[in-house]
C-alpha cells in the first residue's frame, strides 16, 4: 500500500505522488517510457538510500516501513530482482545464495539446476554475467530468499527467447502461480489462498505471455495513470504510444 | 670459490651504509645481533602452544599435516629440517654451500649484493636461511613449509634463501615468517633468490605474522627460464611497524610466466611499502600482478612495474585498495614501461571505500549493514590464485578467514 509517495533522487523529484495498493496474491505490472520513474519506485520500495522519500508513506503487512532500513524490509518479506546489480568480486554466487537464506536448509544445487545455472555457482557474483545470466542469478537468490512481495525490474530484458519461458516459469513458482493439477485443492481454491504479491516492470510485455498479471499501470513523468487490464494497457501503448497515456492523464 | 666470496664481501662492505631507494631508512645499530643458539627441534609439535599459534597464523603447520617437508630457523639457528619426498632437498643454506660448490654461482646472482645496506648486512653476517631444491622432473604433491622465526626481542635476523626448481619440476612452498609471542620488536632481512629452470613451476607463498614493532626488509628476485612459471603470493594481515619490499622477476625464456598476488591489511601503526616488478625479456612472456590491500588505519604503498623489452610480451597489473576507516592511506603507483612496439601492457587501479550500492544490494537480501560489509571484504580478499593446488588455496583462504577482525 503506497500513499501519495513523493521521492527525490539527487534533489530531483522522480516520483510525484504515487498511490498504489497491491493486495496479497496480486501481481501488478508497470509500464512506462525510459526515465519515467519505474525503477525509482521499485528502489524506493526496497529502501535504497539514494531515493529520498519527501512525502507520503509505504505500508507493508500493516506496518509503516517508510523509514525502515533495506535489510529490515527484506526480512519482513520484500525481495527484488535487479536489472543491473553490482559485481561483488571474490564472493561466489554459491555463497551469496546461502547468505540469502540464513539458517534455512535450501536445495541449492537443485534450485540452480532448475535455472540452468549450476555452472555459475562458483563464479564471482555478477562478474561478467550476460543480461540473461544476471536474471537467472537474481531469481536464484530470490528463490533462496522466498519473499512475499517480489519486485521484478525488467525480468526479460537481455534474455534470449528460449530462456524467457524458463524465467517466466520460475517467476510463476515464486508467485505461487504455477499452473498444474492437484488432487487436494481445486485451481480456484489455490488461487484464493495464494498470498505472494508481485510488482514487475516490463518494456516489451513479453513476460506477460508467461506470467499472468492482474493489474497494469502506466508510470509517466513520475505519476501513475491508466490502471487496468495489463494486456489492454500494453496494446494501447503499442498502438498509440505513451503520448496517449499523457492525454488520458490530462483528461482524467 | 674463496675469491668469489671475497669479491661479494668487498661489495657488501662498500654498500654497508647505502640507503635503500624506498622505505624508511633504518638505523641498523639499534638492533642487536647476538642471539643464543637454539638446540635442534626433533619435531615441530613440541614447540609451546603460543608459538605454535604464531606459526599457524603464518601458514606453517607444526603437525606437518599435508606437507612434503619442513624447515625451521629460530633467530640464527636452524633447528629443524625434514623431507618426506624423494627428489627434494631442504637444508640450511650454510650446509648447502658446503655441499655444493656450484651454489656460490647462484648466491647473489638474482639479487645484487650491493643493492642497499640490508643486502650488504645479509652478506656480512650470513645468518643462515634455507636452501630448497626440486630435482629435474620431480613434482611435489604437498607444499614444503619453511619458517623463519625470531624469539629474541630486538634482534636483527638476516637470512639468505635460495630455491631452485630444476628442469620440468614442480615445487610449492609456504614460507611463514613469524615472531614469538614474547617478542615486540626486531628486524628481519630476508634475501631470497628463486631459480625456475626450463619448464619448471614454482609457487611461493609468503605469509607474514610479525609483532607490532617489527621492521621487515625482504629482498627477493627470481629468474625464470623457457616455459617456466613463477607464482608468488604474499599475505600479511598482522601488524608490522615498517615493511618494505620490491621483489623482481626476470622472465628470460620464451613463454615464461610470472604472477604476483598480494593480500595485505594495514592496521593502525602499520606502514607497508610493497611492490613487484617484472622484466619481460623473451617473446611470449607474460606477467600478471594482482594486489588487494585494505587499511583499517595504517598506510600502504602499492607499487607495480612491468617492463616489456621484447615484442609479443604481455603484462597486466591490477591494484585494488579499500579504505575502511577515517584514517589510513593507500597509495597506488602502477608503472608500465613498453620499450618496443608489440608489447601489450595494461593496468587497472581503484582505491576507495566499499560502494554503497554493493552494501545495499547485499542488504536487500536480508543482511545487516555490518554483515554485508564483512561479506564484501571477505570477497575482496579472496583472490583465486591460478595454478595453485587446492591444498594451498585452502590454506590461504584459511589464513585470510582466521584473522578474526571481520
Amino acid at each position: 500500500m503506497i500513499e501519495n509517495l513523493k521521492v527525490s533522487l539527487a534533489d530531483r523529484e522522480v516520483l510525484k505522488g504515487i498511490n498504489l495498493e497491491i493486495k496479497p496474491g496480486e501481481v501488478h505490472v508497470l509500464f512506462g517510457p525510459n526515465g519515467s520513474g519505474k525503477t525509482s519506485l521499485l528502489m524506493t520500495l526496497m529502501g535504497f538510500s539514494n531515493y529520498r522519500v519527501t512525502e507520503g508513506t509505504i505500508n507493508f503487512k500493516g506496518r509503516d516501513i517508510t523509514g525502515m532500513s533495506i535489510y529490515e524490509r527484506a526480512r519482513l518479506g520484500i525481495g527484488m530482482s535487479f536489472q543491473r546489480p553490482p559485481t561483488i568480486k571474490g564472493l561466489k554466487t554459491r555463497q551469496m545464495v546461502a547468505l540469502c537464506s540464513p539458517g534455512k536448509e535450501i536445495q541449492l544445487e537443485e534450485m540452480a539446476n532448475r535455472l540452468n545455472f549450476k555452472d555459475f555457482l562458483d563464479r564471482d557474483l555478477n562478474a561478467g554475467f550476460s543480461g540473461g545470466e544476471i536474471k537467472r542469478s537474481e531469481l536464484l537468490q530470490l528463490m533462496a530468499q522466498n519473499p512475499d512481495l517480489i519486485l521484478l525490474d525488467e525480468p526479460e530484458s537481455g534474455v534470449d527467447l528460449e530462456s524467457i519461458s524458463l524465467i517466466g516459469e520460475v517467476i510463476n513458482e515464486l508467485l505461487e502461480r504455477k499452473p498444474g493439477k492437484s488432487h487436494a485443492t481445486s485451481s480456484l481454491e489455490r488461487r484464493s489462498k495464494r498470498t505472494k504479491a508481485g510488482l514487475l516492470i516490463t518494456h516489451t510485455g513479453y513476460i506477460l505471455n508467461y506470467v499472468d498479471a492482474d493489474v497494469g499501470h502506466v508510470l509517466y513523468g513520475g505519476l501513475l495513470s491508466c490502471h487496468g487490464n495489463p494486456r489492454e494497457t500494453l496494446k494501447c501503448i503499442q498502438e498509440m504510444g505513451y503520448q496517449e497515456c499523457m492525454r488520458c492523464m490530462i483528461r482524467n | 670459490m674463496k675469491g668469489a666470496r671475497e669479491g661479494k664481501l668487498q661489495r657488501a662492505r662498500d654498500a654497508a651504509n647505502k640507503t635503500a631507494i624506498f622505505g624508511e631508512d633504518l638505523d641498523l645499530d639499534q638492533f642487536i645481533h647476538e642471539a643464543p643458539s637454539h638446540s635442534d627441534v626433533e619435531n615441530l609439535s613440541v614447540l609451546s602452544q603460543y608459538d605454535k599459534k604464531e606459526l599457524l597464523s603464518a601458514g606453517v603447520d607444526p603437525d606437518v599435516k599435508g606437507r612434503s617437508g619442513s624447515f625451521m630457523q629460530i633467530d640464527h639457528s636452524v633447528v629443524h629440517h625434514d623431507i618426506f619426498q624423494d627428489g627434494l632437498e631442504i637444508m640450511s643454506i650454510g650446509e648447502a654451500l658446503e655441499k655444493y660448490d656450484w651454489l656460490e654461482d647462484y648466491y647473489w646472482h638474482a639479487v645484487a649484493v650491493d643493492t642497499d645496506k640490508y643486502t650488504a648486512r645479509a652478506e656480512l653476517h650470513r645468518d643462515q636461511g634455507y636452501f630448497i631444491r626440486a630435482l629435474p622432473g620431480v613434482k611435489t604433491v604437498f607444499p614444503l613449509q619453511a619458517c623463519l622465526f625470531t624469539a629474541k626481542n630486538g634482534l636483527a635476523q638476516e637470512v639468505h634463501n635460495i630455491v631452485i626448481a630444476e628442469e620440468g619440476s614442480e615445487l610449492h612452498i609456504i614460507s611463514g615468517c613469524a615472531s614469538s609471542y614474547e617478542v615486540r620488536s626486531g628486524l628481519h632481512i630476508g634475501v631470497s633468490e628463486y631459480y625456475i629452470k626450463k619448464g619448471a613451476k614454482l609457487s611461493f607463498t609468503m605469509i607474514h605474522n610479525w609483532a607490532e614493532e617489527f621492521a621487515v626488509r625482504p629482498r627477493s628476485a627470481s629468474i625464470v627460464e623457457e616455459d617456466g612459471v613463477f607464482l608468488s603470493n604474499f599475505v600479511c594481515m598482522k601488524p608490522v611497524k615498517t615493511l618494505q619490499m620490491y621483489p623482481t622477476t626476470y622472465l628470460l625464456g620464451t613463454n615464461a610466466v610470472a604472477r604476483y598476488n598480494t593480500i595485505v591489511i594495514a592496521v593502525p601503526g602499520s606502514f607497508m611499502d610493497l611492490g613487484s616488478r617484472v622484466y619481460l625479456r623473451a617473446p611470449g612472456t607474460r606477467a600478471e600482478m594482482i594486489s588487494r590491500s585494505i587499511t583499517t588505519g595504517g598506510d600502504v604503498i602499492n607499487r607495480g612495474h612491468i617492463v616489456g623489452e621484447v615484442a609479443d610480451s604481455k603484462g597486466h597489473l591490477e591494484c585494488h585498495g579499500l579504505i575502511l576507516s577515517k584514517k589510513g592511506l593507500i597509495y597506488a603507483v602502477p608503472e608500465l614501461e613498453g620499450r618496443v612496439s608489440g608489447v601489450d601492457l595494461s593496468h587497472e587501479a581503484a582505491v576507495g571505500k566499499i560502494a554503497q550500492e554493493e552494501i545495499e544490494y547485499m542488504m536487500s537480501r536480508g543482511m545487516s549493514e555490518s554483515d554485508a560489509t564483512a561479506a564484501i571484504v571477505r570477497g575482496f580478499l579472496n583472490v583465486d590464485i591460478m595454478g595453485l593446488p587446492d591444498e594451498l588455496q585452502q590454506e590461504i583462504d584459511r589464513t585470510v578467514n582466521m584473522q578474526g577482525m571481520f
